[in-house]
This record gives structure tokens, C-alpha cells and sequence, in this order.
């Protein structure tokens, strides 16, 4: 914190204060304009998006109903109590057994799924459903930003270099708007040292720079972020207590690593408040397996990670919301190949301390013949964006004014009350 | 002031700062005992000079540089890269056989899988043949992906013929496709190959005929499926086959007519993409690849092309005001002539040209001038372009230097100015993944955007400036061959497929040299940032050359 702090001092006010005219009256001028720890963006959001059409219906698999064994001879689960079985969650539903980790959280009340959701374009087209789900208007092409990035621009507090933060090489089209995002190289890149994090090159780089235009403006601002997400990576009082969590193992490479990188980020930068990271994978059209096989085999990392990124969150978590989404589910039955193909509604998963956990939202349509969507896919009775919007507006604390904003053109509908009162 | 107040004030003024638009300065034109326009004419029908460029368009002149570059087809290519490119399936190939390669694969691949899942009762076969058709899928992938771009990047970086690179990257975003929709990514360098770049001066009307007919744009808008509601195929068939309306509405909105004129008197309508869509059906390609040898081995790109009566919707059109009495494949030409000699299509061309070689916000009176020469000239691009390159608006000193580089400008000109051999284009690939424009990577069928807003990002700058210090400093690997890549065969997802690339640690080879990196750039670097340059240590020299805001803008 102190470290951070003193950076902030140096460097992002000099030049506004320089204009103004102005100087910072003390050392403890930061802390009082307030600290973002307790204002609005203590809140945090984190969104992991599943790219590739997660099977849902075998995240949650509604083992309850009779056809769920009948449409699935190879990759249906077995029935919780059996050898390889699901995770009863509530008599109807079962989680997946790779999953496992997660269980103690719907256990908990912290981990709830809102069923039968997802977007209501029709298509089946990845990119498409993607594009329209990271937009935030299915059905529109032209929209040139992304819901994320709109939440950067609209929610209350101070917008910061770090506000919000994307890991992986590409900044997805999520964030795509004129607020900056600043990114994380996923796996040991994050933290890899780069030519710039060397005082010698910043500084000769700093005086190309040094001008009022734009880009000049712009290369600072990657400064900032860069030297403030390293800062917060490098340590602060929680690194001890997790060190001692973590018994000195180190975490399986992908997403479980990085789930540990988020979380210390988290913990010690507070004003990281948007958080984004996509996996992929998930396309499983041929061989899925059951509770092993393919999509097991992703789905472990995912639960672990999410287990990982929870726990050492510690106290953060109360005021953390994590989504899990996918651009559309898959068929209700199995293919000619033992795997799934494109489909509609999915499973999200909603984690965290505000969240209404131990509960399957949303109204379920069924899998028989007359519940499914064009008699082969899970229906969709839950928007997306109305449980994103609720989100927005009773955890972050997004004012009504700007609600109508996030999605352009959504027209709110069934709402399930994913979070605590 | 008290201390919160000043910190609010202070936060207001720099979101002030940063929300307010600025105009890039015109940083680059400084050496003024040279004419201005010579490297302005580098910057923009090129990628950027190379090693004695600068001079040489000083011989010779801009008027006779603009016009050698006109016409590419004078031009002799160099024996290695003609070479070069011969060596790589993917341009050597013909299409058809691309296809029955990559289907084959795919084939061989579901066969396994289906073999393995039989089995998965109780005991398990050796899972060798799964394994291997696997491994042997994804080396067909990394084989098309690596030549592919190497193909691209090859010829813009080394290729005389500057101004045909930069239409063709310039079409290629227009007539976008994606790599990575399956049978794209056999075909994506094809479609370049023979659609766009042998088009990209020549008449609008062939351009925009040879994409509609290619296979990797009928497989990627999806028309090669569209069949008409009516049409002979469906008469008693248990599943009827649809209209599929993408293309049409993607030929109209993006390629040729412009999404502005949507609903406006003069656009066209969602009847007409609707009705287009009708017209366009049994536009198809010969999709049977029935493995190695297939009948699709040896077919050229044009003659995979089909017109499928059966699908075809035979009934009569209303299409942009004009009744199209059923006429089968003529329908589609005729719809393709109609909307190449359209003026909205005119304005649309002319105002994506302007904002790609003059400015972000295209000039109006220019964008008209252009419109009009695109129609008294039936569509020709060359002189279109010769009208452009002539305009005051072009030569205007106040645009010299100020579009800022998309990341492929940026790679493509620093690999040109440093004048090493390009060995190993894959570092280059990769750092257009890093910067978020992954080659023939945009999903959408809009391609991508060459303005500031779309590129000027704090990530952007220093993923620039950190490629521009290992290029400079010879750590990028880009002068000798890769090492073989390792496969891992159960890689645990990680968050972005694109860090999957390899990372090649090379022992430094030679760097780049300052002084000769300044002289190739040569008026393109102010006086300001050379001095800076030179004011610092040596080994950062060339580095901030390439990192500079100067390089970072054309």
C-alpha cells in the first residue's frame, strides 16, 4: 500500500498538479481524499467467460428429469451416490464431480447458478454469440464498445489505471471503448520482466513522451498501470498469509495460477474493481466424456482456480461477485459422436459473499420434448443482461440513470434475485 | 485548498485531458532540405521506407514513385521471394486441393475420436491412432496458421511492389474473412492469393465478383448453404434447407453500398437484403473432399465456384426498386454489377479510401471528387488512387505523419526499416496477436479499423515499445529458423489461446544500428526525437527510434 501510494504521489498527479498549480499538502494527502478501499469500488465484479459453448447442461445437469439419461447414453452423468456421479445440489440438479471444489460454496449459500439463461439471439455461430454477449445487444453488429468497458465509464467512484483489468495478450471485445483498460499477460508473462520495467529505458522512453498530445498522454498512462499492477504483484502483508495457506506448492499452470496472480492483484491494489478473464476449450463435439474425459479435464482447473481465486480473496470475497458465462449452451442430446453441438440456453454460475447461494435460479423450462428450443437445445428463460443488470445496479451500485445505458435496447425481463437482500 | 479538494480537482482535469479529442501533431517532418512528401509517399503507399528508399524516391521523384507503384504488374519481383512463396503450400497450391488436405484431416481425425469412444466400455485400445490423428490435425493447423502468415508478411515487408501490399491488406479488411472458421483457415491465403491481391488496382466489379465467388468467402458469410424456401431441393425433403441472409446483408451493409445508407431513400432496405439473399441462392461451392486425391484435388479457387439450380429460389425478385424475373446464376451478377456501379458504393469506397491514406476524419470534398472519378471510371481503382495521390489533401502538410500506425503498419514498417533479413516471421505474427490484430484474425465481417481510436491504447504503447526494443536489440528471433515446436498434448486450458505461442529465447544477434536506422527513416524522424536519441545511452538508441512517437505515427 505504501509503495503504491508513493507512486501515485510521483507520478499521475505531478502533471495535473503542476497545471493547477497546486501541492499535495502532506503525506497523507491520498488518504484524505479517501481511500478506495471504502468507497463505492469496493465492490468488485469479476467475469470469466467460457469461449467455445460450455456444455451446461452437464455443469448442472438436471439429472431429475427422465430424459437427461435417455438423450445422453455415453456422456450423461451418473446419478449422485454412484461411482463417477454427479454432486446432488438439490434433488434435481447435480454439479459436475470435477467440480468438486466448488461444492463447499453452494454448500455455503455463496454459489448459486442461474439455469436456462443466456442470450436471445438465435444464433449458433461462435463469434457471433460472442461478439453479441461481449457487446452486450445480441442481434446488433454495429455496436463498436463493450458492456465492461461501459461499467468503467458509468459506475460511481474514481476511474483509476487500474480500475479495470483484463488478463490475457488481447484486450477482448468486452472492454473495447474508450476508457483504458489495463491488461496481464496471462501464465509467468504477467510479471515477466518487459524492456520498459527498466528505469534506464521508462526514463529515456519517458522523454520521447513528455508532450501534452494524446499519445504522450496515453504512454504515461500505461506507465501508471504497469508500475502499479507490478507493485501490487510484488507483495504487501497478505503475500505472508497466503504463503503460509499455500504450504509453498506451487499452483498447476493456467487457470488456477492465474486465479492466484488476480486475487493477490485484488487484494492489494484496491483500485482493481473489473476483472475479465476467457478460457477456451470448451467446444466439445466429439468424445466429451463423462465424469471423465474431455470436458472433465477442463473442468477441474476451473473449479480449482475459482476455489483458489475465492479463498484468497479472504474478507474481499464479501464484496465480490464472480460470473461465469458462456455464449451459448449445447444440444440436450448427444450427437452421432459422443459429444454436443451447438445449442442455446446455459448454465451461469454466480459466486461470491453478496451473492443468494444454494439455489438453482431462473425458471426451468425442462429438457422433454415440448420444453426444448427448437426441439433440440435448452430454452432460455433468463436474459443474460437482466442478471448481469442486477449485478450492476444492487452490487456496484449502478445508478438507475446509467442502467438503461449498460445494454441499449434491452427491454428488462424475468429477473431471478441472484443476490442476498 | 484542502487536500481532497485539490485531489478532486486534479482527477477532474486529467479525465478532462483525457477525454478531450487532440489531434495528433504532425511530429515526424523535420529535415527541411528535403522534400516532405517523399517520405510521406514511404509512409502511406508503402509500408515505410526501407534502407535507401528515402534516396532513391528523392532520385527519382514522387510523381514517378506514385506512379511505378500504380502499376505493380511493371514491377519484377526478386528472385528469392518469388521463391520464397513458392515454397509454401498455401500459395502453391490450388484451393481445391487446400480443401481436400484440410477435410481429410478433419476426417481422419472424427474416425479416430469415434473409434476411441467405441471402445471406452471397460477396456481400452492402444489410443496411438487417436493420438496420431490428433497430433497429425493439429500440425496440419500449425502448418496452414505459420504459412499463411508467412505468405502475408513476407510480401509486405520484402515486396517492391509496396502499394499492391497495402491495397491488398486494405481489401482484405474490406472483403474481410476469418482464419479461424474452420475451412477458412485452409483458405484464407488462397482467397488473398487469387481473390484480392490480384485485383486490388484493377475494376472494383472484378474485386467484389471474385470474393463473392470464392469458396472462403461463401464458406465464411455462410451463402454456400442458402437455399431458397421453395427451391427443387426442399420439394419433399424431412428437413428443409433455409435462407441464409449473411452475405447479402454483409455485400450491401459492408462491401459495397455502406451500412449509413441502411433505411435511408437511395439504401437499400432489410427487404432488399431479404430479397438479395433469394437472388444469391445456389451460390455455392463444390464442398465434396472426400480425402487424399479427392475430386477436389488440382481445382483452381474459380472453378470450385458452383451455381446449384436445385437451390436456387426461382421465383421473382423486388430488389432496390428494380423487378428480377427468375434467371438463375444472372440474378447474382447481375445484383453484383448493379451494386459495383451504385453511387452510395462509390461514396463508401471513396470515404474508406480517404480515411485509410489521408485522415481519420476523411475530407469531405475529397471523399465526393473520388466518388466521382470511381464512377466515370467504372469502378477503377488505379485511378481513383491517382486522384487521391494528386489531391491537395494528400499533400497537405497538416496530415504528414499523423495517422497513427494500426499494430500491423507498425510491425511491418519497423521490420522494414531495420533491414534484417526476415528468416522467421512468426515473432512478427505473434506480436500482432499481442497487440490485438492477429493476422486474418478479426471475426467480424467488417475487418479491422485503421484509426487512432480503434489502436491508441496504454497496453497498445507499451506491447509497441517493448516489441520495438527486442526487434532493435536482435532478441526477437526473427533472423533465423525456429527451433521445433513442442506439442503438448493435454495442455491445461489457459486464459488466452494466443499465449500458447512458443517463446523463443535466441542468443542476441546483431542489433539494430542507430545511425543507419536514422538514415533509412530519414525525414520521417523530427529533429526533437533524434536529438533525444542521441542524447542517451548508445544501446537504447536504436530502440527509441523504433518506439518513438514519430515511428509510432505515418
Amino acid at each position: 500500500m505504501i509503495s503504491r501510494r508513493r507512486i501515485l504521489q510521483g507520478l499521475s498527479f505531478t502533471a495535473a498538479s503542476a497545471a493547477l498549480g497546486f501541492v499535495p499538502v502532506g503525506r497523507n494527502a491520498w488518504a484524505a481524499a479517501g481511500d478506495p478501499a471504502l468507497g463505492p469500488t469496493r465492490r468488485k465484479l469479476v467475469v470469466v467467460f467460457l469461449r467455445g459453448a460450455v456444455d451446461g447442461l452437464s455443469v448442472v445437469a438436471p439429472y431429475g428429469e427422465k430424459e437427461y439419461a435417455a438423450y445422453r447414453p455415453t456422456i450423461g452423468l451418473a446419478a449422485p451416490g454412484q461411482d463417477g456421479g454427479l454432486l446432488d445440489l438439490d434433488g434435481h440438479f447435480g454439479l459436475h464431480p470435477a467440480l468438486a471444489p466448488l461444492l463447499p460454496y453452494w454448500q455455503g449459500n455463496k454459489l448459486a447458478f442461474v439455469h436456462a439463461s443466456g442470450s436471445p439471439d438465435p444464433t449458433r455461430s461462435h463469434f457471433d454469440a460472442q461478439d453479441y454477449m461481449e457487446s452486450g445487444t445480441p442481434g446488433r453488429k454495429g455496436t463498436t464498445d463493450g458492456w465492461m468497458n461501459r461499467l468503467l465509464g458509468t459506475l460511481p467512484g474514481r476511474a483509476a489505471p487500474t480500475r479495470g483489468l483484463s488478463i490475457g495478450a488481447v484486450l477482448p471485445r468486452i472492454y473495447a471503448g474508450p476508457v483504458p483498460v489495463a491488461s496481464m499477460a496471462a501464465g509467468q508473462g504477467a510479471t515477466r520482466p518487459t524492456a520498459l520495467d527498466q528505469p534506464q529505458v521508462a526514463s529515456a522512453f519517458a522523454k520521447l513522451y513528455d508532450g501534452g498530445d494524446l499519445t504522450s498522454r496515453t504512454f504515461r498512462e500505461s506507465q501508471d498501470a504497469r508500475r502499479e499492477l507490478l507493485a501490487s504483484l510484488d507483495g504487501g502483508p497478505m503475500d505472508k498469509e497466503q504463503a503460509a495457506a499455500n504450504n509453498g506448492a506451487p499452483l498447476p499452470n493456467g487457470f488456477p495460477d492465474d486465479a492466484a496472480r488476480l486475487a493477490r492483484l485484488m487484494r492489494n491494489d484496491p483500485n482493481v474493481q473489473l476483472a475479465f478473464v476467457a478460457l477456451g476449450g470448451w467446444d466439445t463435439h466429439a468424445g466429451q466424456g463423462a465424469a471423465r474425459g474431455q470436458l472433465a479435464n477442463r473442468l477441474g482447473p476451473l473449479g480449482q482456480g475459482l476455489d483458489v481465486l475465492a479463498q484468497r480473496l479472504g474478507p474481499m470475497l464479501d464484496d465480490t461477485v464472480i460470473v461465469v458465462l458462456s455464449e451459448f449452451g449445447r444440444t440436450a442430446r448427444e450427437n452421432g459422436n459422443r459429444g454436443t453441438d451447438h445449442g442455446h440456453g446455459n448454465a451461469m454460475w454466480v459466486l461470491g459473499g453478496p451473492v443468494a447461494g444454494g439455489k438453482v435460479h431462473g425458471r426451468w423450462p425442462g429438457i422433454d420434448e415440448s420444453g426444448l428450443h427448437e426441439a433440440r437445445d435448452l430454452a432460455i428463460t433468463t436474459d443474460f443482461r437482466d442478471v448481469i443488470a442486477t449485478i450492476a445496479e444492487r452490487h456496484l451500485a449502478l445508478p438507475d440513470d446509467q442502467l438503461a445505458r449498460l445494454f441499449p435496447g434491452r427491454t428488462p425481463g424475468e429477473t431471478p434475485r441472484v443476490l442476498r437482500a | 485548498m484542502r487536500p481532497a479538494a485539490w485531489l478532486a480537482a486534479s482527477s477532474a482535469l486529467v479525465a478532462a485531458l483525457a477525454m478531450t479529442p487532440s489531434r495528433a501533431p504532425a511530429v515526424g517532418v523535420a529535415d527541411d532540405r528535403a522534400d516532405p512528401l517523399v517520405a510521406h509517399v514511404l509512409n502511406r503507399l508503402a509500408f515505410g521506407p526501407k534502407p535507401g528508399d528515402v534516396d532513391r524516391v528523392r532520385r527519382i521523384g514522387v510523381d514517378a514513385y506514385i506512379d511505378e507503384q500504380l502499376h505493380p504488374e511493371r514491377i519484377a519481383l526478386p528472385a528469392d521471394l518469388s521463391a520464397r512463396l513458392a515454397s509454401l503450400d498455401v500459395q502453391r497450391l490450388p484451393a481445391g486441393t487446400l480443401v481436400d488436405g484440410y477435410r481429410a484431416a478433419q476426417q481422419a481425425n472424427r474416425e479416430a475420436q469415434r473409434n476411441q469412444a467405441l471402445t471406452a466400455e471397460g477396456k481400452r485400445i492402444e489410443s496411438a491412432p487417436l493420438d496420431a490423428a490428433v497430433d497429425a490435425r493439429r500440425d496440419q493447423y500449425r502448418r496452414l496458421n505459420l504459412q499463411t502468415t508467412e505468405a502475408r508478411l513476407v510480401q509486405a515487408i520484402d515486396s517492391p511492389r509496396q502499394l499492391q501490399e497495402v491495397m491488398t491488406e486494405f481489401w482484405f479488411n474490406h472483403f474481410n474473412v476469418f482464419i479461424g472458421k474452420d475451412l477458412d483457415r485452409a483458405l484464407v491465403s488462397n482467397y488473398e492469393r487469387d481473390a484480392i491481391r490480384p485485383n486490388a488496382l484493377g475494376h472494383f466489379r472484378d474485386l467484389l465478383g471474385a470474393t463473392a465467388k470464392h469458396p472462403a468467402m461463401l464458406f465464411y458469410l455462410d451463402n454456400w448453404l442458402s437455399t431458397g424456401v421453395d427451391a427443387l431441393v426442399n420439394r419433399n425433403a424431412k428437413q428443409a434447407l433455409g435462407l441464409n441472409e449473411n452475405y447479402a446483408r454483409e455485400v450491401m451493409e459492408l462491401h459495397t453500398l455502406g451500412v449509413e445508407n441502411e433505411g435511408k431513400p437511395g439504401g437499400y432496405t432489410q427487404q432488399d437484403v431479404t430479397e438479395l439473399a433469394r437472388m444469391l441462392t445456389g451460390w455455392t461451392f463444390d464442398a465434396r473432399a472426400t480425402g487424399r486425391g479427392g475430386p477436389l484435388a488440382g481445382v483452381e479457387s474459380q472453378d470450385l465456384f458452383i451455381f446449384a439450380p436445385r437451390r436456387h429460389d426461382n421465383g421473382t425478385k423486388t430488389w432496390l426498386g428494380r423487378t428480377i424475373p427468375a434467371s438463375g446464376v444472372q440474378e447474382g451478377e447481375y445484383a453484383l454489377d448493379v451494386l459495383a456501379t451504385h453511387p452510395a458504393t462509390a461514396r463508401h469506397i471513396s470515404d474508406e479510401l480517404a480515411q485509410y491514406f489521408v485522415a481519420d476524419t476523411p475530407p469531405p470534398a475529397l471523399v465526393a471528387r473520388l466518388a466521382a472519378r470511381f464512377l466515370a471510371t467504372d469502378g477503377d481503382i488505379r485511378e481513383v488512387l491517382r486522384t487521391l495521390f494528386a489531391s491537395p489533401e494528400f499533400r497537405d502538410p497538416a496530415t504528414m505523419n499523423a495517422k497513427f500506425k494500426t499494430p500491423y503498419q507498425y510491425v511491418v514498417s519497423a521490420a522494414r526499416a531495420s533491414g534484417i533479413a526476415i528468416v522467421n516471421t512468426q515473432p512478427l505474427a505473434g506480436a500482432l496477436a499481442q497487440l490485438g490484430m492477429p493476422l486474418y484474425g478479426c471475426q467480424t465481417p467488417d475487418g479491422y479499423k485503421n484509426t487512432q481510436d480503434a489502436w491508441l491504447n496504454p497496453d497498445g504503447m507499451t506491447r509497441r515499445i517493448n516489441f520495438a526494443t527486442a526487434l532493435a536489440n536482435g532478441r526477437l528471433g526473427v533472423d533465423r529458423e525456429p527451433p521445433p515446436p513442442m506439442v503438448a498434448a493435454n495442455a491445461i486450458p489457459s486464459a488466452n489461446p494466443s499465449s500458447a505461442l512458443p517463446v523463443v529465447t535466441v542468443a542476441a544477434s546483431a542489433a539494430v544500428q542507430p545511425v543507419a536506422l536514422l538514415d533509412t527513416l530519414g525525414p520521417t524522424i523530427s529533429d526533437r526525437t533524434r536529438g533525444v536519441v542521441l542524447g542517451s545511452e548508445p544501446r537504447l538508441a536504436a530502440a527509441l527510434v523504433l518506439g518513438s512517437p514519430d515511428f509510432m505515427h505515418r
